[in-house]
């Protein structure tokens, strides 16, 4: 497909300048003025047809199925956007003052109010753009929470299941990162996390539920392993879908957490966001969260900034406002019983899609999930790899699964169906999978240069990443 | 079947380390782990004339699969990097144990040599990981 820099063509622009209508005045001296910039010139409807047939070159939650593990890629519904496009939230100006943002201001304070209630943590800052800005957040209170107790500790633990990100925020914020194991049925190694635990760990990071999609049984004694020796526990709520209105985070001994609202909450990923990482801290660490929260005084509400020992600001004004307006519609429109029932059936999901594939593809980790489970390429004929399957699934219209991570599982394939998919949703996904796998004994040389049906056919992802091209050249 | 040289000496995380004399050694990656990682795409090296301890970070991978830490197999100072590897990573893939050495190091104590893998033991670990 041509790019729009090949639709341009000179005098195509739709854009007609106005006349020059300013009297006695000359307007800009001639030494200032150059050969002026090779800007594209395409016309309005060129415009419209390009970017309309790339988007139909995507897949996306909107098109089929999209099982990204760790993703939580949910339905976004329709409902969310009209209240973020309503225009007292829309048009809103961050500068207008709290007299003039009541509503706004509300809907912050209460979205606060619901997290705390499904979390069980004492307040949040919405501030944080994405979940690993939540993270950093985190881990910049945990810092300031022993600065304040004059104590220098400078390891932080993360499980070998954490996601990239967790040792990225620690390295980040000046802590060593420290690895724990874990076991063969996919809980934190008890007896190596014993030996590491020591007056120089400030905290754990932990995903609740992990990146194998399991609870990790052990929750409270990990917590109280921690606490006794003068550690905080920090939960990556990346996964909180499957606990929605079930458990509370704060209850299996988290000190600290954040959310991704675009995971569980519904607000669009990537190209489509802004993400938003609100983090969360239980009694004792609320004091050092970020600057402003919202409070309310006398029935109004406000800004609050004394706030004389918080981190500071972590981003311009207050957060990616308008996540938080859909964030909210979504809570609204479940009510605590429809939240539950939310978790409840993202679990039920994959359970059954888990079950579905038991027979044909390996589980490393043989039992029940949450709401996502990994499963891997040992048992594939003909050597056709997660790779493969993940390139041929493309052909049958379905996003990939999340590949190749945990990295703890070799060849992994980890799928989170989301409370979205319906039962035949889930069927017909599983029935692909297994005709992926009959493909590659039956021919192998079909799945291994998949995918043949996508506007793109397989990539060289080796070349692009030893060579890559970032510039477009004309 | 993976290619284990019988006069290295191992780590579990699949690095190697072969005696050039009695103080110096070359390390690498097995060729298990090049195979595991997949095609590898970038090599960031060590500093020369650093100090690392037995099990410290010293340089990292990064595949079209993953990034991996490599761990430095003993106590020492890093003495010369294969800069070839900034280049041409995928020296890594072709020859692990010849032209995809990563670093040399000065080691430090020699008794941690005792403590490595031979080429059996390795051979053995990596068949128990499945």
């Amino acid at each position: 497909m041509s790019t729009i820099f090949d639709l341009s063509g000179k005098g195509k622009s739709a854009f007609a300048a106005p006349q020059w209508d300013v009297k006695d005045y000359d307007p800009v001296p001639d030494a200032l003025c150059d050969d002026g910039v090779d800007l594209i010139e395409v016309s309005e409807i060129d415009v419209v047809r390009h970017y309309t047939a790339l988007s139909t070159m995507n897949i996306g939650v909107d098109t089929a199925m999209y099982p990204l593990g760790s993703c939580t890629m949910k339905y976004n519904p329709k409902i969310n956007e009209r209240t973020a496009s309503l225009d007292g939230f829309a048009k809103i100006h961050p500068l207008c003052g709290d007299a003039m943002s009541q509503g706004a201001l509300r809907l912050m304070y209460e979205l606060n109010e619901y997290l705390c209630a499904i979390t069980g943590m004492s307040a949040f800052t919405l501030s944080p753009a994405a979940g690993a800005h939540g993270e950093l957040t985190g881990v910049m209170v945990v810092k300031k929470y022993f600065e304040h107790r004059g104590e220098n500790r400078r390891v932080v633990l993360i499980p070998d299941s954490a996601h990239g990100t967790n040792p990225a925020s620690v390295t980040m914020c000046g802590f060593e990162v420290r690895e724990v194991p874990s076991t063969p049925d996919g809980d934190v190694d008890m007896r190596a996390l014993r030996g590491m635990v020591n007056d120089n760990v400030a905290a754990m990071m932990l995903t609740s539920p992990n990146t194998l999609g399991l609870f990790d049984r052990n929750i409270h004694e990990i917590a109280d392993v921690l606490h006794a020796g003068g550690a905080l526990f920090y939960c990556d709520g990346a996964n909180l879908n499957a606990l929605l209105g079930v458990a509370m985070i704060a209850d299996m001994g988290f000190d600290l957490m954040h959310i991704n609202l675009h995971k569980t909450f519904s607000t669009p990923h990537g190209g489509g966001g802004p993400g938003s990482g609100p983090m969360g801290a239980a009694g004792k660490l609320a004091r050092f969260l970020p600057a402003p929260l919202v409070a309310k005084k006398n029935e109004t509400y406000i800004l609050e900034y004394d706030r004389p020992d918080s981190i500071g600001r972590v981003h311009s004004f207050y957060g990616n406002f308008l996540m938080m307006v859909r964030a909210y519609t979504y809570i609204r429109m479940l009510g605590p019983d429809g939240i539950r029932e939310a978790g409840e059936n993202a679990v039920l999901n994959a359970n059954y899609l888990r079950a579905l594939l038991a027979d044909e593809f390996n589980a490393p980790v043989k039992r029940i999930c949450k709401h996502e489970f990994v499963i891997n390429d040992s048992g594939m004929p003909n050597g056709v790899t997660t790779n493969d399957i993940a390139k041929r699934i493309l052909d049958y219209g379905y996003h990939a699964p999340t590949v190749y991570f945990p990295l703890l599982i070799h060849g992994a394939m980890m799928i989170e169906p989301t409370e979205t998919e319906c039962r035949n949703t889930l069927e017909r996904f599983a029935e692909t999978l297994i005709r992926i796998k009959k493909e590659a004994a039956e021919n192998p040389e079909m799945v291994k240069s998949a995918p043949h049906t996508t506007p793109v056919k397989r990539v060289d992802a080796v070349l692009a990443a030893r060579k890559p091209v970032l510039q477009w050249e004309g | 079947m993976s290619s284990i040289p019988e006069e290295l000496r191992y780590t579990k995380e699949s690095e190697w380390i072969r005696m050039d004399d009695d103080f110096t050694g070359t390390c690498g990656i097995t060729d298990h782990a090049q195979e595991m990682l997949t095609d590898i795409v970038f090599v960031e090296l060590p500093d020369v004339g650093i100090e690392v301890a037995q099990g410290e970070q010293v340089a990292v991978v990064e595949s079209v699969k993953a990034v991996s830490n490599v761990y430095a197999p003993v106590s020492g100072k890093i003495v010369e990097v294969n800069s070839a590897l900034e280049d041409s990573p995928e020296l890594l893939n072709s020859d692990p144990y010849g032209d995809g050495w990563i670093y040399k190091i000065e080691i430090k104590n020699k008794t941690e040599l005792e403590g490595l893998l031979t080429a059996e033991q390795y051979g053995e670990h990596i068949a128990s990981e499945g």
